[in-house]
C-alpha cells in the first residue's frame, strides 16, 4: 500500500492550506488576548467619568476622548449619510449608465485612498484656512471616508430588493421617485442602516486622519471649532509615551475601541443575514 | 410623468456628483499644496535621501524605499497564507466551518490599526528583538540581517502589515475562486486529478482575479499608517537590512505634519501624500480592472 507521490503532494497541499488558516488565527488570538487581559486591568468607572490627569498623577480617564470620538463620528455621519445613501440610490437605479460607472469607480477609488491622505486633504481645506485644528476638520475627514462605504452598501442592498416589489409600485402608477422612496428604500432600510453602522465602526477606529485635523485636547471640549480628543489619538499618544500609567490607559482605550468595533460587526452581520433572507436570496 | 422622473434623476444625480467632486477635490488640493515643493525640487525630491527640515533640504527616497520595502515584504508573507485560507475556506473545509472562519478573518480586518500598533509596540517588537538577539553572528554578517537587535524595524513592520493585509487578499481570492465554474473542477477530477491538481487547475483558471486580489492587498499595505509608524523605528535611511529601523511615506506624514512650520516643509510632506495618493490609485485601479475582467469572463456569474 504505497501512496503515489501525487497523492502525497495533494495531502501536503491540503495540510498547508489548513496551516495557513491556523497561522492567520494566531495573531487574532494573541491580539484579543492582550487587549482583553491588559485592558481589563485598567478599565474602571474612572476611565469613563474622568478626564486625563497631568503627568505623574496616577488615575484619571478618557471621558473627554470618549465624548470626542462620539461627536466626531456623529459629525462624520451627518456629512456622509446623505451623500452616501443618495449616491447609492443613484448607483442602483441608473446602474447601466456611464455616469453611474464613473461614480462607482470614484467610490471604489475613494475607498482605497489611504486615510492619512484624506487627513492631509482635510487639513488643507478645513485647518489651514482657519489657522487652527478643529472638531469640524476631523469630522470632515472621517465623513469623507464613510461616503464610499455607505454608497456601495446602499447600492448592493437596493439591488437585493425583489423585482416584483418595484414592478408592483410602477404598475400602480407610481413615479420612479415614489417607487424608490416609498417602496424600495423602506424595504432595504435595515440593510442601509447596517452599512452606516459598519462605516461608523470603521471610522471610529481611525487615527491617522485625526492627527492633524481634530488633533487632540487634554481637556473636555464639545466645541466644533476647537481641537478635540479622540480615543484613537489618545491611545497613540499614550502608547508612545514613556509612562507606565499611560500605557495602562492605552490598553484600556484599545479594549473600548475593540469592543465598539466588535459589537458593530456582529450586529451588522445579523442584520445583513436578515435582509438577505427577506430578499429571498 | 417623464419630466418628473428626470427631476428625480437630476436631484439624485447631484449627490452622486458630489461624490465624484470629493475625489477630484482631493487630487486638486494635494497638487495645489505640494506646488512649492514640486517647483523647488522637481524630480530630485525622489532621488536624494537627505531629509533635513532645518536646513530646508528635502529628499524623499528613504520614505518611498521604506514604503515599497515594507509592503513587498508584507506581500511575500501574506500572499501564500491568504491564498491558503481562500482555498481552505472555499474548497476544502466542511461547510459547517465556513461561516465562522469567514467571520474570524473579517474580525482581523475590523481591528483598528492603532490597536495593531499598540500590540506591535508592547508584544511584537520585544518578540522580534528576541529573535534578532538569537540570530547567530554568521547570519548577521549578511546585509539582509545586519545591524543591532533593536526590535523596531523593517521586520516588525512587515509582520504587522502582513497580518493586516491577509483578510483583504483572502476575502477577494475567495470570491474569485467562487466564480470558477464547477465544470472546471469536475473535468479535472474526471481526468483522475488529485485534489491539489484540481484546485491548481481552478486557480490557474482564476489567475487574473487572484493577481487582482494580491494587488488589492498591496494597495492596503502601501497606505497603512499607524501600525507601521509605531513599529518601524522611524529612521530615514535606505537599508536592505530587515533589522534596520526605517521610515515610510505615511509614517513621515503622521509624525511630522504638525511640526511642519514653514511652507516648504509642509509642502514637501503634502507632496509625499500626493505621490502616495497616485500610487494607491494606480495599484487599486489595476487590481479592480483585473478582478472585473475575471468576473466578466464568468458564465456562472451571469446565470446567478
Amino acid at each position: 500500500m504505497t501512496a503515489s507521490p501525487r497523492k502525497i503532494l495533494s495531502s501536503l497541499f491540503v495540510a498547508a492550506c489548513a496551516l495557513s488558516v491556523a497561522l492567520a488565527l494566531v495573531p487574532l488570538v494573541l491580539i484579543m488576548f492582550f487587549v482583553i487581559s491588559q485592558g481589563i486591568q485598567s478599565l474602571n468607572l474612572d476611565f469613563f467619568i474622568h478626564d486625563p490627569r497631568p503627568v505623574g498623577e496616577v488615575g484619571g480617564g478618557m471621558r473627554n476622548a470618549i465624548v470626542g470620538t462620539l461627536m466626531l463620528t456623529g459629525l462624520a455621519a451627518a456629512i456622509a449619510v446623505p451623500i452616501g445613501v443618495v449616491s447609492g440610490i443613484y448607483l442602483s437605479e441608473y446602474r447601466g449608465t456611464r455616469f453611474a460607472s464613473t461614480v462607482r469607480f470614484a467610490a471604489d477609488t475613494l475607498n482605497g485612498v489611504p486615510s492619512i491622505v484624506i487627513g492631509v486633504f482635510a487639513y488643507g481645506v478645513a485647518v489651514l484656512p482657519f489657522r487652527h485644528f478643529s472638531m469640524l476638520a476631523g469630522g470632515l475627514a472621517l465623513g469623507i471616508m464613510m461616503i464610499p462605504i455607505i454608497a456601495r452598501t446602499t447600492e448592493e442592498l437596493l439591488l437585493l430588493v425583489p423585482h416584483a416589489l418595484r414592478e408592483g409600485a410602477l404598475a400602480l402608477g407610481a413615479t420612479r421617485a415614489k417607487a424608490v422612496i416609498t417602496v424600495l428604500v423602506p424595504a432595504a432600510l435595515p440593510g442601509i442602516i447596517t452599512g452606516v453602522v459598519l462605516a461608523l465602526a470603521r471610522v471610529a477606529g481611525e487615527t491617522a486622519p485625526l492627527l492633524f485635523t481634530s488633533f487632540g485636547n487634554p481637556f473636555f471640549s464639545t466645541s466644533l471649532t476647537q481641537p478635540v480628543s479622540s480615543i484613537t489619538v489618545q491611545v497613540f499618544n499614550y502608547a508612545i509615551s514613556p509612562y507606565e500609567d499611560w500605557h495602562r490607559q492605552a490598553w484600556a482605550g484599545a479594549l473600548v475601541l475593540v469592543t465598539i468595533v466588535l459589537i458593530c460587526s456582529v450586529l451588522a452581520r445579523l442584520a445583513t443575514a436578515r435582509v438577505a433572507r427577506i430578499g429571498g436570496q | 410623468m417623464r419630466s418628473r422622473d428626470l427631476g428625480f434623476r437630476l436631484s439624485v444625480g447631484a449627490f452622486a456628483a458630489a461624490l465624484l467632486l470629493v475625489v477630484a477635490a482631493i487630487g486638486f488640493e494635494l497638487a495645489r499644496q505640494s506646488w512649492p515643493s514640486l517647483q523647488r525640487f522637481g524630480f530630485d525630491f525622489w532621488r536624494t535621501s537627505t531629509w533635513d527640515p532645518v536646513a530646508g533640504e528635502f529628499g524623499a527616497l528613504p520614505f518611498i524605499w521604506g514604503t515599497l520595502y515594507s509592503s513587498i515584504l508584507a506581500l511575500l508573507i501574506a500572499t501564500p497564507i491568504s491564498l491558503g485560507i481562500a482555498v481552505f475556506v472555499s474548497e476544502l473545509c466542511p461547510p459547517m466551518l465556513r461561516s465562522p472562519l469567514i467571520f474570524l478573518t473579517e474580525l482581523l480586518a475590523a481591528i483598528p490599526s492603532i490597536v495593531y500598533g499598540l500590540w506591535g509596540i508592547f508584544v511584537l517588537v520585544p518578540f522580534v528583538r528576541m529573535l534578532e538577539t538569537w540570530t547567530p553572528e554568521s547570519v548577521r554578517a549578511i546585509s539582509l540581517f545586519s545591524g543591532p537587535p533593536l526590535g523596531v524595524g523593517m521586520l516588525a513592520a512587515g509582520l504587522v502589515l502582513a497580518v493586516m493585509v491577509v483578510p483583504f487578499t483572502s476575502a477577494v481570492a475567495r470570491e474569485v475562486l467562487k466564480t470558477v465554474p464547477v465544470t472546471q473542477r469536475e473535468a479535472a477530477y474526471a481526468l483522475g486529478a488529485t485534489r491539489f491538481e484540481a484546485i491548481r487547475a481552478a486557480m490557474f483558471f482564476a489567475r487574473t482575479g487572484i493577481v487582482g486580489a494580491i494587488m488589492l492587498g498591496f494597495g492596503r499595505a502601501l497606505g497603512e499608517t499607524m501600525a507601521v509608524t509605531m513599529v518601524i523605528g522611524n529612521n530615514p535611511q535606505v537599508s536592505l537590512s530587515l533589522f534596520a529601523p526605517q521610515y515610510t511615506m505615511s509614517a513621515v506624514i503622521a509624525n511630522e505634519f504638525t511640526e511642519a512650520t514653514d511652507e516648504l516643509y509642509l509642502s514637501a510632506l503634502v507632496e509625499i501624500g500626493l505621490v502616495l495618493f497616485i500610487i494607491t490609485l494606480l495599484v487599486n485601479g489595476l487590481s479592480r480592472a483585473l478582478i472585473w475582467s475575471m468576473a466578466r469572463r464568468m458564465p456562472s456569474k451571469a446565470a446567478a
